[in-house]
């Protein structure tokens, strides 16, 4: 009893300093200004205020690149699990010759680090901006296509798991009934396995929400059309930092993907076991 | 239809569904890593984005110039120890708070599980600036809670690669956490009450049934780990504002991002590029005997 009640202990005083700097992100984007630049920071704020939020998204146009982030981060999740779902069918209900290559390709192509990739992508970019102007350098279409890339060999592999679960005489039932091919995809397999689109949704937004790299390449003029990540770096001064800005700016661009893995927790711990063990 | 039309049909099915994630991975993913292996070959710099200068051949040169410079060496060596002690502070935290997890009530489980989601969670970027703010010289809390006011954690070499290190560990751990607790999770009862049964204590059980159960998740585990940990770009970036102090926290992939932006030698970042590419493809070789050796059939 004394013995589960240190492990308790123990865990909840682990679990408090993890959350910690999150909780002093939050902290300090509510409080005064004064009181963050005070020289004896205290855990706790009498006059909370939102100063700091309405800086950052109002002066500072951070409004603008929340747009920018979402749009590009949802675009990414509904093509690469519409993408991905097909592609994953093709590869655990079909047995064709050149199955297993692929397989190892996708593989392998998560290990690729794609940051290098930046280098020549930076030419591919503008190059095709000259010929299609809506994916060229300073377009969030640029940051849709390459973050949809990066997360497709990951999704497909884990999305493998979850086709596989679903029975195969589900479909020839179907098919007994008289549905076609297309109306056995769409209307039955795609929701049974839409448990396991939400599981690498995840991964595919954070993919994109995150990316800092890419935005930092390829939006190298357009300022409007920047992402939360990089524009986060326009806050840092050489000598004195807004640190209420950054926290504010911090916050809003947490949020969102918390409330995202909260909303799928379950899954992820199963789609992982899948995404692991298949 | 005819029994023949449907063989048809079945064969160029998976071509079909393949299709759109081949349309978008050939040019985007497969296209790029060919012109980086072909970019690595070239002297390419700003004359020659300009436009003006062809671009010259140089064949292996600039891995010449790589293999021969000391900065390379020193980078590539830091960037070695640098993911390997993430890696190893990664799993002894996730792995000893995975057995905790095991041991202890539902609310001090369900309160771990939700802080480490939300330290998995937060992105590369904001829990970089965060730490920033709280190791920060001036204003930071923990330079007032240790008294070491204007004490700047970025100044020294190591102490800065610690700090970045923690970051990439807050982020990471909880992965290796809830995965190796699923993993426990999944270990029917029944194996261990039998050990128990036959007298192995609760050391033996753990060294002699727990551990080996466990060993081809730890294997993908570690290689992952391993792949992320080698690859950390945003938090070095974003802490030691590009490299620290005179380069001295560079590791390869700000380094290849460094050399081929911010100097315009875009053969040499591609060079750069082509080595971290191989010393993970070595890794994912090792992945792929793991994979296979826990069973699975592709």
């Amino acid at each position: 009893m004394i013995r589960r009640r240190i492990a308790d202990t123990v865990a909840i005083a682990v679990a408090a300093l993890t959350v910690f700097p999150i909780y002093w992100m939050v902290l300090s984007a509510v409080k005064p200004t004064g009181e963050i630049q005070s020289a004896d920071p205290r855990p706790w704020t009498l006059h909370p205020t939102l100063d700091h939020f309405r800086s950052a998204l109002g002066v500072s146009g951070f409004g603008r690149y929340f747009l920018n982030s979402l749009t590009v981060a949802l675009a990414v999740v509904v093509l690469s699990a519409l993408v991905s779902f097909l592609a994953a069918m093709a590869l655990t209900r079909f047995r064709f010759r050149s199955r297993t290559t692929i397989l190892v390709m996708f593989l392998v192509a998560q290990m690729v680090p794609v940051e290098a990739l930046s280098i020549p992508l930076f030419f591919q970019i503008r190059d095709l901006g000259r010929t299609v102007p809506g994916i060229g350098l300073n377009t969030l279409g640029s940051l849709v296509l390459v973050q949809l890339a990066f997360s497709l060999p990951f999704t497909i592999w884990m999305l493998r798991g979850f086709v596989a679960a679903v029975p195969v005489e589900v479909e020839e039932a179907a098919t007994v009934d008289g549905a076609n091919r297309l109306t056995i995809l769409w209307r039955i397999l795609f929701p049974l396995v839409a448990p396991g689109l939400a599981a690498t949704s995840v991964f595919s937004f954070i993919t994109a929400w995150n990316d800092f790299l890419f935005a930092k390449t390829f939006i190298i003029s357009a300022t409007e059309k920047q992402t939360l990540p990089a524009a986060l770096l326009v806050f840092f001064k050489p000598d004195e930092n807004d640190w209420g800005g950054i926290m504010a700016a911090s916050t809003v661009m947490t949020i969102p993907v918390l409330v995202f893995f909260v909303f799928v927790r379950r899954r992820l711990v199963s789609g992982l076991g899948g995404a692991v063990k298949d | 239809m005819s029994n023949s039309a449907t063989i048809r049909r079945q064969r160029l099915t998976p071509l079909w569904l393949l299709l759109p994630a081949l349309a978008i991975l050939v040019p985007m993913f497969a296209y790029p890593l060919y012109q980086l292996g072909l970019l690595s070959l070239f002297d390419y710099g700003q004359p020659q984005v300009s436009g003006g200068v062809p671009a010259r051949f140089l064949g292996l040169g600039n891995f010449r110039t790589l293999f021969g410079d000391q900065v390379f060496w020193t980078v590539l060596g830091q960037t070695v120890v640098f993911a390997a002690g993430c890696v190893v502070v990664t799993l002894a935290v996730g792995a000893a708070l995975a057995v905790l997890l095991t041991r202890v009530g539902r609310v001090a489980r369900t309160t771990l599980s939700f802080a480490a989601l939300a330290a998995w969670a937060a992105p590369a970027m904001t829990g970089s600036v965060v730490w920033m703010f709280l190791f920060d010289s001036n204003l930071g809390l923990v330079n007032e809670v240790l008294g070491l006011p204007g004490y700047n954690w970025l100044y020294e070499r190591s102490v800065a690669f610690a700090l970045v290190g923690a970051v990439v560990v807050w982020h990471s751990f909880p992965f290796v956490m809830i995965t190796l607790y699923a993993g426990i999770q999944a270990i029917p009862e029944s194996v261990r009450e039998a050990a128990a049964l036959d007298g192995a204590g609760a050391f033996t059980i753990f060294r002699r049934i727990t551990a080996p159960m466990l060993r081809p998740l730890i294997t993908i585990v570690v290689i992952q780990s391993i792949i992320w940990d080698f690859k950390v770009f945003t938090q070095i970036y974003v802490m030691t504002r590009g490299g620290g102090i005179a380069g001295q926290n560079m590791v390869l992939n700000v380094y290849a991002y460094q050399k081929a932006f911010a100097s315009s030698q875009y053969g040499l970042g591609s060079a750069i590029g082509i080595v971290m590419t191989v010393i993970l493809l070595v890794v994912t070789l090792f992945y792929l005997r793991a994979l296979r050796r826990t069973g699975e059939a592709l």
